[in-house]
């Protein structure tokens, strides 16, 4: 219990990245808190992979978790000025209501 | 030893707190202090783990520009949360659902693995001593040597996100007056004014 080991890091980064699909899953209507759990995700995908890096003492796991990191930003600066873009169009951002390119 | 086991439990323990206040808070302003909050205590896990540099990376760009543009944008946008909010209980049952089956396949398979004896030698860049060699040294030396051109993709990836937000968001507005400099240094005299010869005595 006081050994701090992998599995402790494993099981933080599991119930993070459960939390991200559940913020999907309940708030299905509000894109913005969806974007913050997918950060949520990304962030427990970059404690397992660092995590496994340390234990494995391999500093590649350390650089993927960067590049993540950079996709991660990249992702979050796109898809904000969608949002805008999207509001500033429609004045809305209710996820149910794009539906414009269904047949 | 028991200082870094209370650390990583308080750490953990407030980052998943944190994690639950941003999918559950009403205030999209909330959400977003809370996803700050989560990101601090993930930095402090990775410190605790011997990652500083990756620790540092995710405070600067995560609360320093990630968490801000979050902010900015939930201010900039009027909308009416609480509508948005509405049918929050109505998918309660489906996403706490397929949580519940998410998180038992995860520790499922958490509890039953084994690291293979032969990955000691299929380490590609094995961590050198901490006493000798610091966590940002030992990833400048491989990251600028053996992951230059993902590094450089890297970069590629900001610059084409950096010009999609600029180009998506960008809009020329009708009926604005604008100074436009390049205009005024190109006229010239013959544009501007009409040299006239006026007879004495005489109107034009």
């Amino acid at each position: 219990m006081l050994e701090i080991g992998l599995s402790h890091y494993l099981a933080v980064a599991a119930i993070l990245f459960t939390l991200g699909i559940f913020g999907i899953f309940l708030n299905r209507k509000n894109v913005i808190i969806i974007l913050m759990s997918v950060e949520l995700i990304l962030l427990a995908v970059n404690i397992n992979l660092v995590a496994f890096s340390v234990h494995l003492q391999d500093m590649t796991g350390q650089i993927f978790a960067m590049l993540v990191l950079t996709v991660a930003a990249a992702e979050a600066a796109i898809g904000l000025a969608i949002i805008v873009v999207y509001f500033r169009n429609r004045g809305t951002i209710a996820v149910e209501d794009i539906n414009l390119m269904k047949g | 030893m028991i200082i870094q086991a209370l650390s990583f439990y308080l750490f953990a323990s407030v980052a998943i707190a944190a994690a639950v206040m941003v999918i559950s808070a009403r205030n999209p302003v909330h959400s977003v202090l809370f996803l700050i909050l989560a990101f601090f205590n993930a930095a402090g896990l990775f410190v605790l783990i011997g990652a500083e540099f990756i620790a540092m990376i995710l405070v600067v760009v995560y609360v320093g520009a990630v968490a801000v543009l979050f902010l900015f944008v939930v201010m900039m946008l009027d909308i009416s949360f609480a509508e948005l909010r509405q049918g929050f209980l109505q998918y309660l049952p489906i996403g706490g659902l397929v949580g519940i089956v998410l998180l038992a396949e995860l520790l499922m398979f958490g509890g039953s693995w084994v690291i293979a004896p032969a990955t000691e030698g299929l380490r590609s860049f094995p961590a050198p001593p901490i006493d000798q060699v610091t966590n940002t040294h030992a990833i400048g030396k491989i990251l600028y040597t053996d992951y230059i051109y993902l590094f450089q993709g890297a970069g590629m990836v900001l610059l084409v996100a950096m010009i999609g937000a600029i180009v998506l968001t960008l809009r020329a507005r009708p009926g604005v007056r604008k100074q436009k400099i390049s205009d005024q240094i190109n006229r010239r005299p013959e544009d501007a004014i009409e040299i006239k010869k006026v007879q004495s005595g005489s109107g034009i």
